[in-house]
C-alpha cells in the first residue's frame, strides 16, 4: 500500500504543524499574484502511520546490516556506527556550508587531514574532496586531462581509450567531457591487449581510463608498460578507484604511473550506500595536473589556521562541481573511519579482502563452479561463469542470483563485465567472517544440486520475497512513474 | 583488528584451503617494483571512544547560537521521526535496487518521492534525484539541448539573478559539451529579470528562471515563460521546494507551464551538514522523460499480477548505453530521498504551507525591524519569499565578523559570491527563528554597525 492510499482528508501529524504569526489571508496584497491555487496533494497521515509505513517498507529491503551482500565492484562492507555518530555530532550537523572560516576550524581540520591520508594511500601529489560520487570524480579527472592538454595548446587529443571490460561510467564520462571513446580489447587472461593498445595510441590520445585490479577481478600485470606506452604517446593515465579496496597498503596508483584518479569513499572508506547514494568521489592528481584541481580544497596558513582554497588560489581550476563542498558529512565519516583504522588497519583491509575472495573462489570451485580466470589470483573479487549450467540446464546467471535471495543472501553483480558469458562478480569484503562465507558456499552448492534436480525452481526464483519477478517490459512500456489516484475522502 | 572478524585459527584454515603459506603470497601477481612502502601520513588507529572525544571537541569549535545564513541551504526544523527512520540499517546499508525483489522498500519509497515532487512542482514526472540542486541544473541544461527539437541551439539563457554558485557549477560541467551560457540582465531596483529586452531568447535552447531568485525575490514567471515558449526555448525552473507550498508551481507558469524543473531538496528534512549530502530533484513533462538523466522508478506487476516497483527506462543509463547514455551519473541520493519522503509525509500540504508562511512572515518581521536602524534598508523593491538583501551603511563582511564572535551568523556578505555589492548582506529567516531571535539579530546588527563605523 502506498502512503497516498493511507491518506484521509483532514488528518495530519499534528505535532509537525508549526505555529504561525498570521494567517495566509493576512499576507501583503503584493503576494496575491504569486500564490498557489491548489494544494499539492501530499499525503494526509498521522505520525504513527508514517512511522509504521516506512518501518514496514524498510523490512522489504536486503541490506548489509541484515544479509551477506557480495555485490561485486560495490564493496558492501560493514559501515561502522562510530563513524556515523562522529559525523552526526551537532556542531557538524548544524554547520551552515557558508559559515565563516573562523567558525569552521573543527570541520576544516578534519578535511585537511583527510586530504593528507588520501594522498598517502594513493601516492598522489594532491587531493580535492569535492566530487560527490565516483562518476563525478571521473568527470573531474577527465575534465582535468582535457584542461591539461588545452593549456598546452595540444588541441588534437580528442580520444579517450577505455578497456572493453570497463565500468559504463568510463565511456559515459569521456563523452560528457567532450571526448570520443575508443575501446581496447582484453585478452583471455583478463589483461589489457597490449598490442591492440599500441596500435591505437598516438597523437589523438588524450588519455587512458583504467581500473586496477581490473573489472575482471585480476591485477593488471603489465601496468608499468601500459603507463609507459600511453605517456610516450603524450597521453595521461586515469585510475578508476572502484577497486581500491583490493590494494590498500599494497600498491599505490601513483607508483603505478597514474596521473589522476578518483576514490569511492562509499566503498573503500565504508560510508553507507544509503539505498543508492550518497557516494563520495575525491580525486587525486600528480604534479602536472595539480593546477586544474576542482575547487574548493582546504589549505593551512603559516599561523596554523585552516582556510578554503578557491579560484583565487587555483586560477586554472576546472571549477566547482557542487553548490557547496561535495558530500561533506560523508567526508567526515571517511575521516572517522581512517582514524579508527589507522595506517596498519588500512593495510589489513586489502589483505583480508583478498584472503576472503581467494578463499571463497577456491571453495566455489570445490563445489563445481567455474571461475572465469582460473589461472589467476583473485583480488578482492572474482568472476564465476555459469556458461556450463546455461548450456546444459538452461539456467542463467540471473536465475542463480534470484535463487540466492531465497537463501537469504544478496545476489552478486550479474552480467558484468559484459564480455564474460553468464557471469557473477563476487566480492565478499574483509568484514565478513569465515562462517558467513561458508554459508554462502553451502547455498551455492544447494543451488547447484537444484539446477540438476529441479531447474524450474531456480528459473522461477525468488519464491520467498514480497514480490516475484517483476515485469520490466511492462514497466517501460506502460510508464507509471507517479501515483494518480485522488485522495480518499473521509 | 577493527571490523575484521578473523581469528588466527580461521586465517590458517583459509590459507590452507587456498594453498598458500601467507596472505602476503596472494599478492604475488603485483610486480615487486611497484609495491608500496609504509604509509607515512596516517596516524595509528584509535578506539571509538577516543574518536568521539576528538570529534566532539572539533564539532564544538564550530557551534554557533543563531544562524541567518541561507543562499541555497536552509535551517528548517527536522521532525524527530525523519532520521530515526532514515537511519534504519535496512535503508542506510542497502545499495542500488538492482535486485528489485530484494529492494521493494527502497523502490516503493522512491516511487512515492517521485509522486510527491511531481505534485509539489506541478509537473508530470520526476526522477529519483541527482547529487544536488546545482548539478541538477547542469543536467537540466544538457537535457534541454537534447529535448528541444525546435532548434539545434546549444545556447542557454540564464536569469541574471541565479545563485552564482549554480552558474559556476553549470559552467564547469556543460561547457565541456560546447554549451554556451548567456546571462539575462536584471533590473537594478527590483533585482528581478528585466522583461524589456528578451531578444537573447531568440535561438536559445532554454531559459533558466530561478524562483525565488538568489536575492529572495519573485520574478515575472508568467511573462518569461510565455516569451520563452514563443521564441522556441524550453523553460527550466529552479525552485525552492518549501516555497512550492505557498507559491504557484512551475507547472502552472504562463500559458503552458515550465518544461523542466529542478531544485535543491535540502530544505525537506536534510541537515545543513556543511553542504551535503543533499539531493537535487528533477522533473519534466512526460514527453521528455526519455531525455531525463538519473534513475527512474516505475510501478509494474510481478508474475502473480501483484503490483511492484522496478528501475525503468534503463536504456538511458550508463551501465547499459555506456558512451551514448544521457549522463554518466550512476547513483541517486537514496538516503536523502528517504529523509525527504518521510519529511513530506509528516508535514503534508498544511504543515509545509505553515513552514513556508512562518518563514515568509518572519523575514518580513526582520526586514521591518532591521530597517529601523539608520542606514539599513532592503536593497531591492518587491516581494520576497524568505530571503532578503539588506544594504548596510558599512562593510557587510566586517559586520559578520563582529556578530559571529557573539555567536550569531547574520547572513552572507554578497561580495563573497563574487558580486560587487560590498555593503549588502543576504539574510534568511525560517520557521525556526522566533521573534526573540529576530530581536537579537536586530540588536546585534545595530551594535555591530556602530562598532565597525567607529573603527573606520
Amino acid at each position: 500500500m502506498l502512503i497516498f492510499e493511507r491518506s484521509r482528508e483532514g488528518r495530519s501529524a499534528g505535532a509537525q504543524q508549526v505555529e504561525t504569526r498570521s494567517a495566509i489571508e493576512a499576507l501583503a496584497p503584493e503576494m496575491e499574484a504569486f500564490l498557489r491555487a491548489e494544494p499539492a496533494k501530499l499525503p494526509e497521515v498521522s505520525e504513527l502511520e508514517v512511522v509504521r509505513h516506512y518501518t514496514n517498507l524498510s523490512a522489504k529491503n536486503f541490506a548489509i546490516d541484515r544479509q551477506f551482500y557480495p555485490l561485486g565492484s560495490c564493496t558492501m562492507k560493514y559501515n561502522p556506527r562510530g563513524a556515523a555518530a562522529a559525523a552526526n555530532l551537532a556542531g557538524f550537523s548544524n554547520r551552515h556550508p557558508l559559515a565563516p572560516e573562523a567558525q569552521s576550524q573543527g570541520y576544516l581540520a578534519c578535511l585537511y587531514e583527510l586530504q593528507g591520508y588520501l594522498r598517502d594511500l594513493t601516492g598522489m601529489k594532491a587531493v580535492s574532496l569535492t566530487p560527490m560520487a565516483g562518476a563525478q570524480g571521473e568527470f573531474a579527472g577527465v575534465a582535468m586531462i582535457r584542461a591539461y592538454h588545452q593549456k598546452r595548446g595540444d588541441h588534437e587529443r580528442v580520444e579517450i581509450l577505455v578497456p572493453e571490460a570497463a565500468h559504463g561510467t568510463n565511456p559515459a564520462t569521456a563523452v560528457m567531457c567532450g571526448f570520443v571513446v575508443r575501446e581496447i580489447p582484453v585478452t583471455e587472461d583478463g589483461d589489457v591487449d597490449l598490442a591492440a593498445l599500441k596500435a591505437v595510441v598516438g597523437p589523438r590520445t588524450a588519455g587512458l581510463m583504467m581500473t586496477n585490479p581490473s573489472t575482471c577481478g585480476v591485477f593488471e600485470r603489465q601496468i608499468a608498460e601500459i603507463a609507459e606506452t600511453v605517456h610516450e604517446a603524450g597521453g595521461l593515465l586515469y585510475y578508476d578507484g572502484a577497486n581500491l579496496n583490493a590494494i590498500l597498503g599494497k600498491v599505490r596508483p601513483g607508483d603505478m604511473g597514474f596521473d589522476v584518479l578518483h576514490m569511492n569513499l562509499h566503498k573503500t572508506f565504508a560510508t553507507p550506500h544509503g539505498g543508492g547514494g550518497p557516494g563520495s568521489g575525491p580525486v587525486g592528481v600528480s604534479e602536472r595536473l595539480l593546477p586544474f584541481l576542482p575547487t574548493p580544497t582546504v589549505g593551512k596558513s603559516s599561523t596554523g589556521e585552516y582556510r578554503w582554497l578557491t579560484e583565487k588560489d587555483l586560477p586554472d581550476t576546472i571549477g566547482r562541481l557542487s553548490g557547496f563542498m561535495g558530500n561533506a558529512a560523508i567526508l567526515l565519516r571517511a575521516y572517522a573511519y581512517a582514524r579508527l583504522l589507522g595506517g596498519a588497519g588500512m593495510e589489513r583491509v586489502g589483505a583480508f579482502a583478498t584472503l576472503n575472495a581467494n578463499y571463497l573462489a577456491k571453495r566455489l570451485t570445490e563445489v563445481g563452479f567455474d571461475l572465469a580466470f582460473p589461472n589467476r589470483r583473485a583480488t578482492h573479487e572474482f568472476i564465476v561463469t555459469l556458461a556450463k549450467q546455461a548450456k546444459h540446464h538452461q539456467v542463467t546467471a540471473m536465475d542463480v542470483a534470484k535463487r540466492l535471495l531465497d537463501y537469504g543472501v544478496h545476489a552478486p553483480t550479474t552480467y558484468f563485465p559484459l564480455l564474460i558469458p553468464e557471469c557473477l562478480l563476487i566480492e565478499p569484503t574483509e568484514t565478513e567472517s569465515k562462517a558467513e562465507i561458508d554459508g554462502f558456499v553451502e547455498a551455492m552448492a544447494r543451488i547447484a544440486e537444484e539446477i540438476g534436480a529441479e531447474p524450474d525452481r531456480v528459473r522461477s526464483a525468488p519464491h520467498t520475497l514480497p514480490v516475484t519477478r517483476l515485469d520490466d517490459v511492462k514497466a517501460a512500456r506502460d510508464l507509471d512513474l507517479a501515483w494518480t489516484d485522488e485522495v480518499v475522502s473521509a | 583488528m577493527p571490523f575484521i572478524p578473523h581469528t588466527e585459527a580461521e586465517q590458517t584454515a583459509m590459507l590452507e584451503v587456498i594453498g598458500v603459506p601467507t596472505i602476503e603470497a596472494l599478492f604475488d601477481e603485483i610486480p615487486p617494483a611497484l609495491r608500496a612502502g609504509a604509509l607515512t601520513e596516517l596516524p595509528e588507529g584509535i578506539s571509538e571512544m577516543a574518536l568521539m572525544q576528538l570529534m566532539s571537541k572539533r564539532a564544538r569549535q564550530d557551534e554557533v547560537e543563531l544562524c541567518f545564513l541561507g543562499a541555497g541551504a536552509y535551517e528548517h526544523h527536522i521532525p524527530a521521526a525523519v532520521w530515526d527512520l532514515a537511519n534504519r540499517g535496512e535503508f542506510l546499508t542497502a545499495y542500488t535496487p538492482y535486485q528489485a525483489e530484494a529492494s521493494q522498500g527502497t523502490l516503493q519509497l522512491i516511487y512515492e518521492f517521485q509522486t510527491m515532487i511531481a505534485r509539489l512542482t506541478g509537473m508530470e514526472v520526476a526522477n529519483a534525484s541527482v547529487y544536488d540542486g546545482a548539478t541538477a541544473l547542469a543536467e537540466a541544461m544538457l537535457m534541454a539541448v537534447r529535448a528541444n527539437k525546435s532548434n539545434k541551439s546549444k545556447k542557454i539563457v540564464v536569469a541574471g539573478n541565479l545563485n552564482p554558485r549554480y552558474l559556476a557549477v553549470c559552467r564547469s560541467i556543460v561547457t565541456n559539451q560546447g554549451l554556451e551560457l548567456e546571462s539575462l540582465p536584471i533590473d537594478s531596483s527590483s533585482g528581478t529579470v528585466s522583461t524589456d529586452d528578451l531578444s537573447a531568447l531568440t535561438d536559445a535552447a532554454a531559459l533558466v528562471i530561478s524562483y525565488p531568485n538568489f536575492f529572495g525575490g519573485l520574478d515575472p514567471v508568467d511573462g518569461l515563460t510565455d516569451a520563452a515558449a514563443a521564441a522556441g526555448a524550453l523553460v527550466i525552473g529552479v525552485v525552492n521546494p518549501t516555497a512550492m507550498a505557498l507559491l504557484r508551481p512551475p507547472g502552472c507558469w504562463g500559458e503552458r507551464g515550465a518544461d523542466i524543473v529542478v531544485g535543491e531538496g535540502q530544505p525537506l528534512g536534510i541537515p545543513l551538514a556543511s553542504g551535503g549530502p543533499y539531493l537535487g530533484f528533477m522533473c519534466c513533462r512526460k514527453a521528455y522523460v526519455r531525455q531525463m538523466p538519473g534513475r527512474i522508478i516505475g510501478r509494474t506487476l510481478d508474475q502473480t499480477g501483484q503490483p511492484g516497483y522496478a528501475l525503468t527506462l534503463q536504456a538511458r543509463e550508463q551501465h547499459i548505453r555506456r558512451g551514448k547514455a544521457t549522463s554518466n551519473i550512476c547513483t541517486n541520493q537514496g538516503l536523502l530521498v528517504t529523509a525527504a519522503t518521510i519529511y513530506l509525509s509528516l508535514l503534508g500540504d498544511e504543515g509545509l504551507k505553515r513552514v513556508a508562511l512562518q518563514s515568509h512572515t518572519g523575514m518580513k518581521e526582520l526586514t521591518t525591524k532591521a530597517s529601523s536602524i539608520e542606514g539599513v534598508k532592503p536593497r531591492f523593491t518587491g516581494p520576497v519569499f524568505h530571503e532578503q538583501v539588506l544594504s548596510l551603511p558599512v562593510s557587510a563582511a566586517a559586520v559578520v565578523a563582529v556578530m559571529a564572535r557573539q555567536g550569531v551568523l547574520p547572513g552572507l556578505p554578497l561580495d563573497e559570491m563574487g558580486l560587487s555589492m560590498p555593503d549588502c548582506l543576504l539574510v534568511n529567516v525560517t520557521e525556526t527563528k522566533t521573534s526573540e531571535d529576530i530581536a537579537r539579530f536586530t540588536r546585534g546588527l545595530a551594535a555591530a554597525i556602530e562598532e565597525v563605523a567607529s573603527a573606520c
